[in-house]
């Protein structure tokens, strides 16, 4: 029979320290005693020595869950962890069965420990104590289920590290002074001066509670009353619960009052500065078709996306309609495709700047799928009732040209959708006599699944580009 | 009339924030003070600090810089034609309570939210203003959450964003219409395009620029909004499918439903009910069904013919109900879509149930030790030593699980 007495402070270092011992000397779980703290002092019996050899291996997960359920209040978890360990030897797979009785059980240690540790950073609570050099000072007092002030104090640590501090539990006490800590014995509630951010705590915690929406059980759940006389807020808890429901009867049996005076003159005033008088014909354009809600498509949309361009623009760029990225920044021509076709316009010798580019339908149509949103296709009504807003962008602009990318937009300039892969490259009329060239969509190009077919549409849409570049040249003069 | 104390504008600026419900502190950066150089520390994980008899969490020092506003929100308890008592905070009244507060283990940080004083852009730059005191010369390290402006200068978004962990934007109600006719000065488009605005801004803080520089962060703990839930006409399918809208659009981490609950001075336009919490529930229910567990949104506003949730069971069950012809599911060989189907059986139990099933077949008792829920979960599963028999196609099945009929009230 082994004896293993384990220190309260370091307790996991010690237990796997000696639990490698055990192992490597193949002392079967039954053969061992493990006693804690200062139980039995003087049966202290140290890690047994023995071959740490390749025997006393074990999965990181099992290594991860004793160093949590080393810290549990149970006397047992030394010798369950151990057994676990013991049947690890010939199962290493037995770490992921979730169903396993004694793994289970550790597993809820485990989640008790680690419960207990987040409550306690949770409701722990510092009054402000005197200070002893130039850092401000803090002490607290908290009484957790387990012993887990030594591996919670890192947080602490980290949180607190511009100030001293002192923690005192019922076994342990923890003080931090200048950026290092030390651990002494536990004791019991220490006097602690008045601190009156107190007051200033429970008046925030009277007043965020919503008398409408009571709701004990779910407040105890979360912060059993275990906690609250440690806890400065708890004390009004009673009466807050006693009031609510008058409280909330009140609210619904008032009369509406009369608004004080002055809000009819704020509201009033607010109404005077919306309206902002047109600066030129393309902003009054926008801030109309804001507005629009001429099709469905406004509602799911963030917002309407109007052409861009010079006003004397020669060439019009008239694509499908805005995309994701579009439909946030409020741009056209701005997402993967818009970035495609300025660098084939670019290669064509095609001044995007030079250009007026919009699109058949002005909000973006799409469904939502998760974090994304998939593109769809508008459909016939949507598309001529968007008509009208690119009519009235080509009366502003007056293209000479307009380049009709898709069969959308064919379809909204020429009145004729189909066949585009066919009518591609040709020149057609809208039905003032405009010249529409017809070409791909550059999306197309960014969707076509095989290498030579990609090849095929990049050729085609550069030509398109280039006989655009070439027409204007022509009729420049 | 003397001047009120810190205390009294606490209680009415606190009392005036308590209809936000959004009490996050989680998924932001980490950070630390451990070097002694500052204050505060963020670790993945939120810490609720203490718990409201509401049975809300209190994490941050959630309050508005002031309850003084332009706008006459019909909902709002801090609408200009409202008589509930006004109060306004100092930029360094905000800074102190923020940082004695966090010091005391409190708070995990600060939630600012404010009325309309004057302009929009004067108010959100003094709240801009308070986070840059805390970051920059309080070198405050703990969370903040700063509620956006939507109407503020684009600037004064930007500057939020590089201070603050989280920003939001509510959509305050679930229609565009509703909006108008409760909130008229607030523009729902306005609203879309600032959280539009808000994604494009963390997107592009994200990639790094062609010298292999990596920008500012942007609001690390990303952005969130809120809906009112029964203020309105809005039905149950509208709200879902306005969530899932937002969600796929804007990159949001929550979308908050928040149900309508009465306010001190309420308006005559819109009536005072109970707050119809257990909805408010079923759609947070519905919303996890449809981010966490692969359901459509047609799967669970499909079922009821007037587009709301059934009250009385979780949008799972309901579903399990109506689609019998599923179940029941053989928990040892069912893929892992199916699983997450199972009424009863949450994802963490079919992460268990998939890498135990790898090393042997499950039994009856493992599921409930792998943290099923078995009175639910049994009608609609088979594994080794349990099948439910004519349980599943049980026409009582559904009285089995809703609460009992209550008669109702003559008075």
């Amino acid at each position: 029979m082994r004896t293993v007495a384990l220190p309260k402070e370091g307790t996991a270092a010690a237990w796997r320290d000696a639990a490698r011992g055990l192992l490597g000397a193949g002392t079967p779980p039954e053969d061992v005693v493990w006693q804690y703290g200062d139980a039995a002092p003087d049966l202290f019996a140290g890690p047994p020595e023995g071959p740490a050899a390749g025997a006393a291996r074990a999965p990181r997960s099992f290594v991860a869950l004793s160093e949590t359920v080393c810290w549990h209040a149970d006397l047992e978890r030394f010798a369950r962890l151990y057994a676990l360990l013991w049947r690890l030897r010939g199962r290493p797979g037995l770490m992921q069965d979730r169903g396993d009785p004694g793994l289970a059980r550790l597993r809820e240690m485990e989640k008790a420990v680690r419960r207990d540790r987040h409550k306690m950073t949770a409701f722990l609570r510092f009054r402000e104590i005197e200070a002893t050099g130039a850092r401000r000072r803090f002490a607290a007092w908290f009484e957790p289920d387990h012993h887990i002030l030594e591996p919670i104090a890192p947080f602490f640590m980290r949180r607190f590290g511009d100030m001293d501090w002192v923690i005192v539990t019922p076994d342990l006490t923890a003080t931090f002074t200048d950026g290092d800590v030390s651990f002494s014995d536990g004791g019991s509630r220490p006097p602690l001066p008045e601190d009156a951010t107190e007051e200033l705590w429970a008046t925030y915690f009277r007043n965020i509670f919503n008398p409408a929406r009571l709701k004990v059980k779910a407040m105890q759940a979360e912060m059993p009353k275990k906690y609250w006389k440690n806890l400065p807020e708890a004390a009004a808890i009673p009466e807050l619960i006693a009031g609510a429901q008058a409280r909330a009867r009140d609210m619904q049996a008032a009369a509406p009052t009369l608004a004080p005076a002055r809000a009819a003159r704020i509201s009033e005033r607010l109404r005077m500065t919306e309206d902002l008088p047109p600066v030129d014909d393309l902003d009054a354009l926008r801030r109309e078709a804001e507005g629009c809600d001429r099709c469905p498509l406004h509602r799911d949309a963030t917002q309407v996306v109007v052409g861009e361009g010079p006003r004397d623009a020669p060439l019009m760029v008239v694509g499908e309609q805005p995309g994701d990225q579009e439909d946030l920044a409020g741009r056209p021509f701005v997402g993967p495709a818009g970035q495609l076709f300025d660098r084939f316009a670019e290669e064509a010798g095609l001044d995007r700047s030079r250009a007026f580019v919009t699109n058949a339908v002005k909000h973006f149509k799409f469904v939502p799928r998760g974090k994304r949103r998939i593109h769809q296709k508008p459909d016939a009504g949507e598309v001529q009732a968007c008509r009208w807003w690119l009519d009235a962008e080509r009366r502003l602009v007056r293209p000479d040209l307009i380049l009709a990318m898709g069969a959308t937009a064919a379809a909204s300039l020429t009145g004729r959708g189909q066949g585009i892969m066919k009518r591609r490259g040709t020149f057609e009329e809208t039905g003032d006599g405009t010249p529409v060239l017809l070409t791909l969509h550059p999306s197309y190009l960014l969707r076509v699944p095989n290498e030579a077919a990609r090849a095929a549409a990049e050729r085609d849409f550069r030509a398109d580009l280039s006989a655009a570049a070439a027409w204007l040249e022509e009729h420049a003069a | 009339m003397s001047r009120p104390t810190l205390q009294d504008k606490l209680a009415i600026l606190s009392d005036a924030a308590k209809y936000d419900a959004s009490c996050a502190s989680s998924g932001t950066a980490k950070r630390s003070s451990r070097k002694g150089d500052g204050l505060g520390s963020t670790e993945g994980s939120g810490i609720c600090h203490a718990y409201a008899p509401d049975g809300r969490c209190i994490s941050l020092l959630k309050i508005l810089l002031t309850n003084f506003c332009i706008y006459d929100c019909a909902y709002c308890v801090n609408r200009v034609s409202s008589n509930v008592k006004r109060a306004r905070f100092t930029v360094d009244e905000v800074v102190t309570l923020t940082l004695e507060f966090y010091r005391r283990n409190y708070i995990e940080g600060l939630f600012l939210s404010s009325g309309i004083v004057r302009s929009p852009d004067e108010t959100m730059g003094e709240m801009v203003e308070i986070a840059r005191k805390l970051r920059v010369e309080h070198r405050f390290r703990g969370y903040i959450h700063l509620k956006t402006i939507p109407d503020a200068d684009p600037g004064l978004i930007e500057q939020a964003g590089l201070h603050a962990d989280r920003l939001s934007i509510n959509v305050e109600l679930p229609t565009d219409a509703s909006v108008r006719a409760y909130a008229p000065e607030k523009d729902p488009r306005t609203i879309r395009k600032a959280m539009a605005d808000v994604r494009l801004r963390k997107e592009a803080a994200g990639e790094r620029s062609h010298t292999g520089r990596r920008p500012a962060r942007f609001a690390p703990a990303g952005q969130s909004t809120q809906m009112i839930v029964g203020a309105d006409g809005a039905t149950d399918a509208t709200i879902l499918g306005q969530s899932t809208r937002l969600y796929s659009s804007y990159g949001l981490k929550r979308v908050y439903f928040s149900a309508f609950s009465p306010i001190p001075d309420a308006t005559a336009k819109l009536p005072l009910i109970r707050p119809p919490l257990e909805r408010e529930h079923r759609l947070y229910q519905a919303d996890w069904l449809l981010r966490f567990y692969g359901f459509d949104l047609a799967e669970i506003t499909g079922a009821s013919p007037d587009g709301n949730l059934d009250l009385g069971i979780d949008p799972k069950l309901a579903w399990a109900l109506a689609n019998r012809q599923h179940f029941p599911v053989d928990v040892n060989r069912a893929p892992r879509e199916m699983l997450l189907r199972v009424p009863g059986i949450g994802t963490k139990t079919v992460g268990r149930i998939l890498t135990t099933r790898r090393h042997r077949s499950l039994r009856y008792e493992d599921l409930a030790r792998m943290g099923a829920s078995m009175k639910k979960a049994r009608a609609f599963v088979t594994l080794g030593g349990w099948s439910p028999g004519a349980l599943t196609d049980a026409a009582d099945l559904r009285a089995r699980f809703a609460p009992p009929p209550e008669q109702l009230s003559l008075f």
